[in-house]
């Protein structure tokens, strides 16, 4: 292929990762941003998932279409209603302290991850996708599934844009987001909303591990990777704001795209990695400015 | 003054018993035994830095790595003397961490937890990068006669289970007496008031970021010199060393054992390497041991048990 | 030679000034006793002179030397010593420990980082340092455990550890019973021998009693400046502290 054709590969592969990725960020997003606490099990919530998924289509196998749909939802309340009982029995009576809620939620990451290691096993099984179709382009076909999944992370995302910004729920979250005290005053149930909150995070994150397995299997440690992307997004793209976490996923999904087709997928996350820990040092205001510590 | 004494009774006790046990232990227990004394230096090393100082660390695998591959190439690669091998990958997790600590320290509480987690992340994946020289996961495998060396007309043999056991004394001897010393120091002191009130301690004229680098140099170095020492002894390095479990388990170690005692961390090593050791042997999922202990840790523990007796009981523990 | 001077020293948090060019002069020996009303921008002058907090714009001299762009700790070791408000001990440590991080500090100016200084030294030091302010006999009990006035008076035992030049005391009455106020004051006025005292106050029995000149703050701006009956006497004073 020429470089045009290459390029273009590169950018479609780039902008499906780009979208997937920014669903998964912003459930980290939306747990720091609110709850001021870093989730390190969100990538667990991720391969839940995606081992749910393929779960959930197992059972219907002369239907995959159905049975996806019904992964679609299935999944993400399984791992929601997982998520609140987490915070109801570790993170609620670390009352939230930054430090101990990090080290409680890597104890979370591993327990999550070999409870799936003990019941799915080790190896990693595929979900055929729902939809079976080839764009094809003079270069190159395309699999159709990928715009599906696009397509399906763009509604999530406008859903969640609009759950923050247009209902009442949001207006309660963003409130305490604000001020946890006065929020408290004003007879917010603080509580339920930091355990709403987390859930919402961790569905947000299963439902991109669901729109991911028939593209990449499901496998019981397939939840780092997409913690250490979402942490870079969050931390590059800036607290508080749903739009610098969404431009972010973008700007990392698109040139870790292009630089993993281009060189080697791991000097791309080299120099992501670098780049946050800079961004975090140098740019504080990015992510933690003022409440770290 | 009887604390003192009483601190001596107990570290020169902890000494005698392992120097004994060597004699008594079998085989499988006995190369157990070395690897804890190694693994419990960089416990040690890890605790100066979160005991002392407060700040926590999610990338301590870089340190200890730094000394595994600094050793491990200088005798893969350039056939070093062991000995000088062994300060080569001390010297270079002690180069890091003052690299890292320029930088990392400016942030404190979460941030810094992030950052030093993403540049281990960024230092592990260096050791897949470089994959032609590291052989990454695959790792490289020191020959016998690689490790074995004569020092002032005595010959060393580093598979030598009894001269190893006894090297890994003498290191984790070391790293007791420059944790004790250090603690009883006039930079200790410092140290525990910066951890207790860092603004307080910059306005009795201390600068904090000084002895903060200053903690994070021997904390580097005392993991970088058990790594050093781990490759030496097993003969075997590859990137898993480098990998996040790597950075977690010394806050394991360290939390179960107790956050700023000095004893505390050979507890917790000691007790997380037979607890990790006996659920391998029941199922493959053995690291979910990991994550309950953090979380039982975390919830009701925090002091761990050094730290517990400590508070309850024996008040002269250091 | 001035003392200490600031030149015109402005500090503004987003925008709000807190502090606006003040200009002051400190004689070498005084007491001097800063007043106003809360928000009057008290704490964030004095915390720009011990270098907590960073001037927006202006200077600071001291024995003659710019020290604008110096680190709190460099002017610790210079000899400016702040006390804090809200009292600020180590809690967790004896009270010989809390004076002694103070002497170790001060024996061992422009020493290497790990210097040890003797033993003897330093508990010299330290008895004489809790002695002056009569918590010798509790030299091994934890800071945290003392009552709130001895808390405050471990402060000023930090602070006279340090050899200081010039001592900021930040309230140091503030919570503290007549007694002890009265016993306070006694102290201020030992250790005005040898150094000058910076102090913001609002009792102003204290006030009167101890200092040598007093300066008015309102609205982050000098108001007045002169001895305590020129003060007393001035109505803008009256009006914007006194309530009258």
């Amino acid at each position: 292929m020429d470089l045009g054709p290459h390029l273009l590969l590169a950018l479609l592969e780039g902008t499906v990762s780009a979208f997937v990725l920014a669903v998964t960020a912003l459930g980290l997003s939306l747990v720091f941003g609110v709850m001021r606490i870093v989730n390190v099990a969100h990538g667990e919530f991720f391969m839940l998932g995606a081992v749910l998924a393929w779960w959930i289509t197992s059972l219907v196998p002369e239907a995959p279409f159905w049975g996806f749909m019904l992964a679609l939802i299935g999944a993400p309340l399984a791992v929601g209603a997982i998520a609140v009982v987490a915070d109801a029995l570790v993170l609620r009576r670390l009352n939230y302290q930054p430090e101990a809620t990090i080290v409680a939620t890597i104890g979370l990451l591993y327990i999550l991850q070999q409870a799936v290691l003990t019941i799915y096993g080790p190896d990693a099984r595929p979900v055929v996708a729902p939809i079976q179709f080839r764009v094809v382009f003079p270069w190159f076909g395309y699999s159709g599934y990928k715009l599906v999944a696009v397509g399906a992370a763009s509604l999530l995302l406008l859903a969640a844009w609009y759950g923050v910004t247009r209902t009442k729920f949001g207006l309660i979250m963003r409130a305490t987001q604000f001020d946890r005290e006065t929020a408290q005053a004003f007879g917010i149930p603080v509580k339920r909303v930091y355990a709403a909150v987390f859930a919402l995070g961790a569905m947000l994150a299963a439902a991109a591990g669901v729109l991911v397995v028939p593209l990449q299997q499901a496998h019981y440690l397939m939840g780092l990777d997409p913690l250490l992307l979402s942490f870079i997004v969050v931390i590059i793209g800036g607290l508080d704001s749903l739009k610098g976490t969404i431009l972010a996923a973008f700007v990392i999904g698109i040139s870790d795209g292009i630089i993993s087709v281009f060189f080697s997928p791991t000097l791309a996350k080299i120099i992501a990695t670098l780049v946050v820990a800079l961004v975090l040092v140098f740019r504080p205001n990015g992510l933690f400015g003022g409440k770290a510590r | 003054m009887i604390a003192n004494q009483r601190s001596l009774i107990l570290h020169a006790g902890l000494i005698v018993i392992l120097f004994a046990l060597q004699f008594l232990l079998p085989d499988y227990h006995h190369t157990n035994f070395t690897s804890i004394m190694v693994l419990a230096t960089y416990a040690m090393g890890y605790n100066i830095l979160v005991g002392y100082t407060g700040l926590l660390s999610l990338g301590h695998a870089m340190f200890f790595a730094a000394g595994l591959y600094g050793a491990g190439m200088g005798v893969y690669y350039l056939e070093l003397h062991p000995v000088l091998a062994f300060i080569l990958g001390s010297v270079a997790g002690l180069l890091l961490a003052i690299a890292i600590g320029l930088i990392a320290l400016r942030t404190t509480g979460v941030a810094f937890m992030i950052v030093t987690l993403m540049f281990a992340q960024a230092a592990f994946l260096v050791t897949l990068y470089f994959n032609d020289i590291t052989h990454g996961d695959e790792g490289l495998t020191l020959t016998q006669a690689a490790r074995g060396f004569d020092l002032l007309g005595w010959h060393v043999d580093l598979t030598n289970p009894s001269q190893r056991y006894n090297l890994a004394l003498a290191l984790f001897l070391g790293a007791l007496l420059l944790c004790l010393a250090l603690v009883r120091s006039p930079v200790g002191r410092v140290l525990v008031a910066i951890r207790e009130n860092e603004e307080r301690t910059k306005m009795l004229g201390y600068d904090a970021r000084r002895y903060k680098l200053l903690a994070l140099s021997l904390s580097g170095l005392l993991s970088s010199a058990a790594g050093a020492a781990y490759v030496l002894f097993f003969g075997y390095v590859g990137s898993s060393f480098a990998a996040i479990p790597y950075s977690i388990y010394p806050l394991l170690w360290v939390l179960l054992g107790g956050v700023g005692t000095v004893v505390g961390p050979v507890i917790g090593t000691l007790l997380m390497f037979y607890l990790i050791e006996i659920s391998r042997d029941h199922t493959s999922s053995y690291m979910i041991v990991v994550g309950v202990v953090l979380v039982l840790l975390v919830l009701w523990f925090p002091k761990g048990i050094a730290g517990t007796i400590r508070a309850r009981w024996w008040g002269w523990i250091p | 030679m001035t003392f200490l001077t600031t030149q015109a020293l402005t500090r503004s948090f987003g925008g709000i000034q807190a502090v606006t060019g003040v200009d002051l002069d400190l004689r070498q020996g005084e007491i001097r006793a800063i007043i106003g009303p809360n928000g009057a921008g008290k704490t964030t002058f004095v915390s720009m002179i011990s270098g907590r907090v960073e001037p927006s714009s202006g200077a600071i001299l001291f024995e003659g030397e710019d020290i604008t762009a110096l680190r709190p700790w460099d002017r610790v070791l210079r000899g400016i010593v702040y006390t804090f408000q809200i009292t600020s001990v180590f809690r967790n440590l004896s009270c010989f420990d809390n004076v002694a991080l103070s002497v170790q500090r001060s024996l061992s100016k422009g020493r290497a980082i790990w210097h040890r200084p003797d033993p003897i030294e330093v508990q010299a030091a330290v008895d004489s340092a809790l002695s002056r302010v009569g918590l010798l006999t509790r030299s091994a009990e934890l800071a945290g455990e003392l009552s709130y006035g001895h808390q405050r008076l471990l402060e000023v035992a930090m602070g006279l550890a340090l050899q200081p030049k010039l001592l900021i005391l930040d309230e140091p009455t503030q919570g503290l019973s007549e007694q002890e106020i009265a016993d306070f004051c006694r102290l201020v006025k030992e250790i005005s021998a040898g150094a000058t005292i910076l102090l913001i106050e609002h009792n102003m029995d204290v006030v009167m009693e101890l200092s040598h000149r007093i300066t008015v703050m309102n609205n982050g701006a000098l108001l007045a400046e002169g001895s305590p009956d020129e003060i007393m006497a001035n109505l803008d004073v009256q009006r914007a502290y006194l309530g009258t």
